[in-house]
């Protein structure tokens, strides 16, 4: 019980802290941090408007923050999340136009697992490249990050060109009829509900089944695991691929539910975003939900920002900025702090 | 119209979603707010209904020398009239992000005609959008409305920029003693290769042998590449250098850094190569914005296809820079003097293009606004380089 | 000399010219990293380092008159974020990735806040010296003008290998890099040695974003960074984690990315976005090739293995 009330209590310290130090930063350029609060709230969650636009905002971050979080449950620190999710856009993008003209359910269905699989396997790469030949799954990540960014560019100008798309160059559409919609009569589309599902479906399936204990397990002590039967291996890569199918779903979301068809605005920095998340979430599946809708949040209330204070776009940056680099600080705190402590010891 | 939609939204808006206590406080907090902006507007709130409000929304940093600035400057120029409110926002990317961009400007400032300047706005993400706010403008800067696909409360406007990159041709040809001329780009669309095609015939019809390298950089803000690009082109004897990217700034630099002749594009770079510079295209967007402002009111219907170029004051020259010759001024200002009145072709066939087909042939001609201009994919002899990636 | 000969020695010149001019920034990042990575951290935050630094840099220049105190500036900038980094990481339980990350996305939002006003005015650059000077040919010229900052780099390189080897303070560096217990049973502060040399780095990295800024390509805008800093993250271990092979590889991803413009200018224009993607390519498969999971790669610090 105690150890709940301290993970709410040093996170929500942590940004009341940092929405402390945002406010002595506006100040000093010169605008009322009050009013700024304000306007941080009326734009992320003032309204039934601000909120559809800080979820629909939040939805590609639940997906991205997973392909972070689930690698490093098992020890991993990937940062491919921006190229999983253009390769599996790329690909959902390509299996649509393809198929294009069929049943609308079986194209979608198919572009999901165009872009799980895909994005699954780029990550996959990682996990074996670690694996099976000791390569650094950061650095390999960012590079393959990069690599991902290059094909995007280079088969949307090139090969997959529709010259309709005059001074937009983007592949060929995937169809007005296979476009995931809105829900509702809302303006969130579907990319929200899969977020939602598949953070509760990894929450499950790391927090409640064998896999995921396996996972924790090695992921504290790849000896002991080993020694203890555990397929290492296997285990590696299939989160790694789980990982990267999340990312990879939400290439395929940016594309069926927006887009509708590939260009380079897959490439928005979802992906880098997503790291934070994972990170502020502590590789939580379940946290990664109100972290990204925190995100999400910040980032749509940032036109405000532009528009009521004539602030710069960086503004918005800068609070992420303050807020990771305080909320990571807040790590040390846990299991320090002597309220707690006592508590402890007195229940 | 314009207060009925303000203060409805606007109304709906604070006060969907709040309970009583917090209500007050919030709105205790909202007055000091609205007061602090009006103070720095300089206007009281009673009037702020009435005015013609207008939105604004850049793909990148509204100062980036170039592009995006050229359209701050036109946002500027309108905001400074006493009876327009314009709000705006950078760094907007294409993605369902300039959606809600849109909307949050209608549903929280009251926005009447939005601006979306950037051309990977119109589709889809204006297209879709525009059917649920029908009493709202879209004006699109680069898009091509069409009466029969598109929604009634969508527009389109665009300037032949591509006449002030003929003049500058035309300089460029003068001026070139080695015959070479560069133009670094940021990725092959229509846009670009006209601009390219057009520099290039200008020079060519003061010296046919000359030639136009072409370097693709591969993205619309890459400094370094910019200027590496520059600097080859200047290796390879290029004495004349221009470009298509979103902020001109290093090229020209580089080029006067270099010892050679630059055109500037999107704004006015004379300052930044006062030796070197040539002359420059401009955009005047202050004078399109000011139109439509005007239009709404006065409360005249909004055309939603809107196209210009020196005639309608939408582009300009930059002014010559102190290389240039009076001959070569003298050629320019004549050019420039039969665009303003009409009479300029540059798309009369023969046209071939740089691998030998014959892309308009001879007795046919485009004019300036002829829609087929608009999805140019070729590049004209003389041009060095190919449209493939 | 006919038209085919001056664009190949074109071309060979650019390549070169670029791998200098280019290849500077990867440089001093590089060998910050490196500086950071022996000590037993990465820091992914060296981007944040480089963007402020160039904002910084261009900034005090346009502000004071003089470039040489931007690039002291931008590397005062450099140490500011490098305390941060390394006071954070040293707390318990703290990711140094994920403060690296943190750190970037604040360095640059930070610095495109604050630098606004400087996009526009025109500050005073970075002087070179003109080695070329005895050549008759404006090309041979150009690209023998050659930045101090580069000489600058060019010696630190040497100075930093021969640090490592020999200096006492080089071997407490590496030894704390290579096995934090042994380090603690010699008595040395950890924590002390890695806040000094995430520090210094990031000095570098700060430098490095001042020579982008203030001299080539010579103007500070919010697109100038295209990731440099990340990439000398992997430019290090692309270098093993020898400074003197950051210089040789510093120069290679420089004249790569001139590579692609200067074919370009002789009209070898298809690929463009693969000699982008190259440099990347060559990264991972160098890393694949050298990698083993059996053995640890040769130079690697001990305390980046364990995670």
């Amino acid at each position: 019980m105690i150890r709940i009330f301290e993970s709410l209590f040093v996170p929500i310290a942590a940004l009341l802290i940092s929405l402390l130090l945002f406010a002595v930063f506006v100040s000093i350029a010169g605008v009322n941090p009050l009013e700024v609060f304000y306007s941080i709230y009326r734009g992320a969650f003032g309204s039934w408007f601000s909120w559809q636009n800080t979820l629909v905002r939040a939805a590609p971050l639940m997906l991205t923050a997973l392909c972070t979080a689930l690698a490093a449950r098992i020890g991993l620190i990937v940062i491919g999340n921006e190229g999983a999710m253009v390769v599996g856009g790329l690909c959902a993008a390509l299996v649509g136009i393809v198929l294009n003209g069929l049943a609308p359910f079986f194209v979608i269905t198919s572009m999901v697992v165009a872009g799980i699989i895909s994005g699954g396997l780029w990550i996959g790469i990682v996990g074996a490249l670690k694996y099976y030949r000791g390569v650094n799954e950061t650095i390999s990540s960012l590079l393959l990050n990069y690599i991902a960014i290059a094909v995007l560019n280079f088969l949307v100008v090139g090969p997959l060109r529709d010259p309709a798309t005059l001074n937009k160059p983007s592949s060929y559409p995937i169809g007005e009829a296979n476009m995931l919609g809105m829900i509702g009569d809302s303006s969130i589309h579907w990319g929200l509900i899969f977020g939602l599902m598949t953070c509760l479906l990894m929450w499950f399936l790391m927090k409640r089944t064998v896999f995921g204990f396996s996972v924790d397990i090695t992921g504290g002590n790849v000896r002991a695991a080993q020694i203890s039967g555990l397929p290492v291996g296997r285990l590696i890569l299939t989160t790694c691929f789980l990982g990267g199918a999340a990312a990879g779903l939400a290439g395929m979301l940016e594309i069926a539910a927006v887009q509708g068809r590939a260009n380079t605005s897959l490439n928005a920095g979802y992906g880098y975003a997503g790291i934070l998340v994972a990170f502020l979430a502590r590789h939580n599946p379940l946290a990664i939900i109100p972290v990204a809708i925190l995100l999400g949040g910040i980032r749509a209330s940032s036109g405000l920002l532009q528009r009521s204070h004539e602030l710069p776009d960086a503004t918005a940056l800068v609070l992420q900025g303050i807020i990771f680099v305080v909320i990571l600080a807040s790590e040390a705190f846990y299991g320090r702090i002597k309220w707690f402590k006592t508590k402890e010891a007195t229940t | 119209m314009s207060k009925d939609i303000t203060d409805k939204n606007v109304n709906a808006t604070i006060d969907a979603n709040f309970d009583g206590k917090r209500r007050q406080v919030l709105k205790g907090i909202a007055a000091a707010g609205i007061t602090g902006l009006a103070a720095s507007y300089g206007m009281s709130p009673a009037f702020a209904a009435k005015k013609v409000n207008m939105g604004f929304i850049y793909v990148g940093p509204r100062d980036d020398y170039g592009y995006n600035q050229a359209h701050y400057e036109g946002k500027t120029a309108v905001a400074a009239m006493d009876w327009v409110k314009a709000v705006d926002e950078e760094n907007v990317p294409e993605t369902i992000e300039v959606v809600k961009t849109m909307e949050s400007m209608i549903n929280l400032d009251g926005t009447q005609i939005l601006f979306p300047t950037s051309f990977g706005y119109f589709d889809p993400h204006i297209l879709k959008t525009a059917p649920k706010y029908p009493d709202v403008m879209f004006l699109h800067c680069g898009g091509l409305w069409d009466a029969n696909k598109h929604p009634k409360n969508v527009g389109s406007y665009f300037g032949y920029i591509d006449e002030p990159v003929y003049v500058s041709g035309i300089v460029a040809g003068h001026m070139s003693k080695t015959g070479k001329l560069g133009y670094i780009a940021a990725i092959p669309i229509p846009q670009v290769l006209r601009n390219i095609n057009n520099f290039t015939m200008a020079a060519r019809s003061v010296n046919p042998d000359i030639t136009t390298t072409v370097i693709f950089t591969g993205g619309w803000a890459n400094p370094v590449k910019e200027a590496e690009a520059a600097n080859a082109m200047v290796d390879q004897g290029i004495d004349v250098l221009t470009c298509h990217v979103d902020s001109p700034k290093v090229v020209v630099e580089t080029a006067e850094k270099r010892g050679v002749y630059s055109c500037g594009y999107h704004a006015n770079q004379m300052t930044l190569a006062p030796k070197g510079f040539l002359t420059g295209a401009e955009w005047n967007w202050s004078k399109v914005y000011t139109d439509y402002a005007e239009m709404i009111k006065t409360g005249k219907p909004i055309p939603n296809l809107v196209r210009g170029g020196f005639k309608e004051g939408i582009v300009k020259s930059s002014p010559y820079g102190p290389a240039v010759s009076e001959k070569a001024k003298k050629h320019a200002d004549e050019v420039r003097g039969k665009f303003t009145e009409g009479s300029m072709v540059v798309y009369k066939g023969p046209i071939k293009d740089n691998a030998g087909k014959t892309v308009i042939p001879a007795g046919k001609q485009y004019t300036q606004t002829d829609i087929w201009l608009e999805s140019m994919d070729w590049m004209v002899e003389g041009v060095i380089g190919t449209t493939k990636s | 000399m006919n038209g085919e000969d001056v664009g190949l020695f074109g071309i060979l010149i650019a390549v070169l010219g670029g791998a200098v001019r280019v290849g500077t920034p990867f440089l001093f990042v590089s060998l910050g990293e490196c500086l950071t990575e022996k000590s037993g951290r990465i820091n992914l935050g060296l981007e944040g380092n480089l963007v402020m630094g160039a904002m910084a840099g261009y900034g005090i220049s346009y502000l004071s008159g003089s470039p040489w105190l931007g690039v002291l500036v931008a590397g005062l900038c450099g140490i500011g974020f490098g305390f941060i980094h390394a006071m954070l990481c040293q707390q318990k339980g703290v990711n140094d990735i994920a403060v690296g990350i943190a750190l970037m996305i604040f360095g640059t939002g930070l610095a495109f806040f604050i630098g606004k006003p400087f996009i526009q005015p025109v500050a005073p650059r970075l002087p070179s010296i003109g080695f070329g000077d005895w050549s008759d040919s404006p090309v041979v010229r150009a690209a023998l003008e050659i930045n101090v900052l580069f000489l600058l780099g060019l010696l630190l390189a040497p100075a930093m290998w021969w640090f490592f080897r020999n200096a006492r303070w080089g071997l407490i560096v590496r030894t704390v890099g290579e096995s934090a217990d042994a380090a603690l049973a010699m008595g040395i502060n950890i924590n002390r040695v890695r806040m000094l040399s995430t520090m210094a780095g990031g000095f570098l990295a700060g430098v490095g974003g001042s020579f982008l800024s203030l001299y080539y390509p010579g103007s500070w805008n919010e697109g100038l960074s295209s990731g440099q800093g990340l990439m000398a993250v992997a430019l290090v271990i692309f270098a093993r984690w020898n400074p003197l092979n950051c210089l040789y590889a510093s120069l290679l991803f420089g004249g790569a990315a001139a590579l692609g413009p200067a074919l370009q200018s002789v009209g070898i224009t298809w690929g463009y976005y693969l000699f982008n993607a190259a440099p990347y390519i060559l990264t991972l498969a160098i890393m694949i090739a050298t990698s083993s999971s059996r053995r640890r790669v040769a130079g690697m610090p001990g305390e980046l293995v364990s995670r």
